[in-house]
């Protein structure tokens, strides 16, 4: 029974953000949605001639002529201005649409407020007289003058107009954003899913799973005593592994046992070859920290560490208070880190390990990976937390007596 | 000895190897198990030394896997004795199973169950039967035919630094970072005539200097261009356009004279295809 902290996972992976926006991108540039937008435009405008009907009392043939022509060579404009601008900007600032976002929006098919206003200001004006010009032929009235456009009805024309881009605009930018956000926290639960299982794989590895059946399976024979105690150590060990997700925290008290049982099945396995030391001080039994952090660390030692080794080696895992922080230090005398180890990328234990902080701590939390002191071989791998744990880890269940 | 097939145990889990070994007396009374050694060195010290009939090898051991004991076994066994028949061992390696069906004598999967012990058993001794009864003309040149296609297959190999497994393929490696003293020289790989392992570190050779390195050739093999950079021994890796000349030597091993360095070197069995001429 642990406590469960409610916070997202993890900041987005590139590749999710790029797959959002290419949805984006796409979602507003194919020449569908513009269909789309366009048609919505042409209904939009049929409403507005209908309302110049009642309110004004203007001939339908006449309204519906000059609310569809102005209309919609105002949102041709404008939205056309819109995507012709959007591609101009992220050629001139060298950005691939649907590339990571270097710019707000751009690289989705947004060219912000700023750009957008001057479409407008520019597309509403130019739509109008366009469309207005296409309504008189449309109807078959004479060629205006252009002093001739005109007055009263011109000014609340010209206001309509506007007022149904901007609405118009604002619509479909709602839109193109609600649908980022779906994107985004669609791919941002499915990396945490990913995460989760790749925790429990790295922490159930089938090697040694099978290595520590297949000496239980023997013991059983051999030294059914030691063979019983052994099933309780993977047991225990299997319920905690099973049981913790990445957000689950217990009491170092408790990590301390989970990786007691792990080195008890080890010890079985290597025989002489390992030897531990397990230190907590009593202080330090009750400090919460998020369940089987160590895990990965303590594996690390013995599979690349220890394992490897011909004479085997010791491991020690311990904690200690310094000032107002927590050190947890998991050190081996195995074979030590090799040079490719340090140059690449970490493997997949530190990696988890690392991802864990920062989601938990904020950043305020590290793992370093150091050789063993004394120009020996070996390697120690500490994790630096506050001393004062973040506030959703406030009850952690005791450990069962 | 002849009659009584012999075994050498490879497994460093001190529990496996006892039961293994009850195991094997239970299935086969005759086998003599002529040693149990729990790392890959030392299976390939006494396997050289006792010359047993069979080998069974843990995959992951310390010191050196069961690959590399197949290996080593391969390219320093003498011309003259019968290269043992091989079986694998392995608690899980998906790949290498894969493999082993076609390329190994047999392969067992841990836990090992009676049933699967008796049928490989079986199969162990008939092999050993037809051996027997008509030596084979070149059970060497057919171990290394196997092996040399296990390798081939890329099969995954365990063990070695955690980083090195998981990181998985790389950008092959431009420079090597050797380091001299306080200097850390940074030395291109184009300029490498060939690397040689050397216990824990390996030797960096250019036409002009050496440097040592601490990796292991293993670790380092994966980082290289495969066809710029030649495996020619279990020990050995050099750059093609380095090789001048390979000569066929009157005992039929061949060594390769190099460009612009004067020592020569062995190519091991497994690797005398690459120089068969075209």
């Amino acid at each position: 029974m642990s406590l469960t902290i409610t916070r997202s996972a993890r900041p987005l992976a590139p590749a999710a953000s790029t797959a959002a926006a290419a949805a984006h991108h796409a979602q507003f540039h194919t020449l569908r949605a513009l269909a789309l937008r366009g048609a919505c435009w042409a209904v939009a405008d049929a409403v507005l001639a209908v309302l110049l009907v009642v309110v004004r009392g203007d001939t339908f043939r006449h309204s519906i002529a000059y609310s569809e022509s102005i209309g919609l060579s105002c949102w041709l404009l404008v939205d056309g201005g819109h995507i012709a601008l959007t591609r101009l900007l992220a050629r001139v600032r060298g950005i691939e649409i649907g590339d990571e976002p270097l710019l707000p929006w751009l690289d989705r098919g947004w060219m912000g407020w700023g750009w957008m206003l001057l479409a407008l200001a520019i597309g509403c004006p130019l739509g109008y007289l366009i469309g207005a010009r296409l309504g008189d032929l449309f109807i078959g009235a004479p060629a205006p003058m252009l002093s001739d456009v005109r007055g009263k009805d011109a000014a609340m024309s010209a206001a309509i107009t506007v007022t149904m881009a901007l609405v118009g605009v604002y619509f479909f930018y709602s839109r193109v954003r609600l649908a980022a956000l779906r994107i985004e926290a669609e791919a941002a639960r499915r990396i945490a899913a990913e995460n989760e299982l790749r925790l429990l794989q790295a922490q159930l590895e089938p090697h040694m799973l099978f290595n520590t059946l297949a000496n239980l399976r023997a013991l059983i024979t051999l030294d059914p005593p030691q063979a019983q105690r052994m099933l309780d150590r993977l047991i225990a060990f299997l319920r905690a592994t099973l049981g913790a997700s990445r957000a689950t925290t217990h009491t170092l008290a408790a990590e301390f046992n989970r990786i007691e049982d792990y080195l008890a099945l080890m010890a079985v396995r290597m025989g002489a070859r390992l030897s531990s030391v397990v230190e907590l001080p009593a202080a330090l039994a009750d400090f919460v920290v998020p369940s089987l952090l160590l895990q990965p660390l303590v594996e690390n030692a013995i599979r690349h560490g220890l394992e490897p080794k011909v004479g085997g080696g010791r491991i020690e895992v311990r904690a200690r208070r310094a000032a107002d922080r927590v050190l947890l230090e998991v050190s081996d005398t195995g074979v030590g880190l090799s040079p490719a180890a340090t140059r690449r990328d970490a493997g997949i234990g530190v990696r988890l390990v690392r991802e864990r902080l920062a989601v938990l701590y904020g950043g305020d939390a590290t793992l370093t990976l150091e050789p063993a002191a004394t120009g020996e071989d070996g390697t120690i791998a500490r994790i630096d937390v506050p001393s004062a744990p973040p506030p959703a880890f406030a009850r952690a269940a005791p450990e069962p007596a | 000895m002849t009659g009584v097939a012999t075994a050498l145990l490879a497994e460093d889990e001190p529990v496996l190897a006892q039961t293994l070994k009850a195991e094997l007396a239970r299935a086969w009374p005759e086998l003599q198990v002529v040693a149990v050694v729990g790392d890959g060195e030392e299976a390939v010290r006494q396997a050289l030394e006792r010359q047993p009939a069979l080998c069974f090898l843990d995959i992951r051991m310390p010191g050196l896997d069961g690959f590399g004991v197949a290996q080593a076994l391969a390219e320093e066994w003498p011309d003259e004795a019968t290269f043992p028949l091989l079986v694998f061992v392995t608690a899980f390696d998906q790949y290498a199973v894969q493999a082993f069906e076609h390329h190994a004598v047999d392969y067992l999967l841990k836990p090992v169950e009676p049933r699967r012990l008796e049928l490989c058993v079986a199969r162990l001794q008939r092999e050993l039967q037809r051996r027997r009864a008509a030596p084979p003309a070149d059970a060497l040149g057919l171990a290394v035919e196997q092996l040399r296609a296990l390798l081939a297959r890329g099969v995954a190999r365990p063990g070695g630094t955690g980083a090195a497994a998981d990181a998985g393929a790389t950008e092959p490696l431009a420079v090597i970072p050797a380091a001299v003293g306080d200097t850390v020289h940074m030395v291109p790989v184009d300029d490498v005539v060939y690397f040689e392992a050397a216990d824990k570190y390996v030797r960096v050779v250019t036409a002009t200097r050496e440097y040592l390195v601490r990796t292991s050739l293993r670790e380092l093999l994966p980082q290289l261009d495969a066809r710029q950079f030649w495996q020619v021994h279990r020990g050995t890796v050099v750059q093609a356009r380095g090789i001048a000349a390979a000569h066929r030597l009157d005992t039929g091993k061949i060594v390769l004279s190099l460009r612009g360095r004067s020592e020569r070197l062995a190519v091991s069995r497994l690797y005398a295809h690459l120089f068969k001429g075209m």
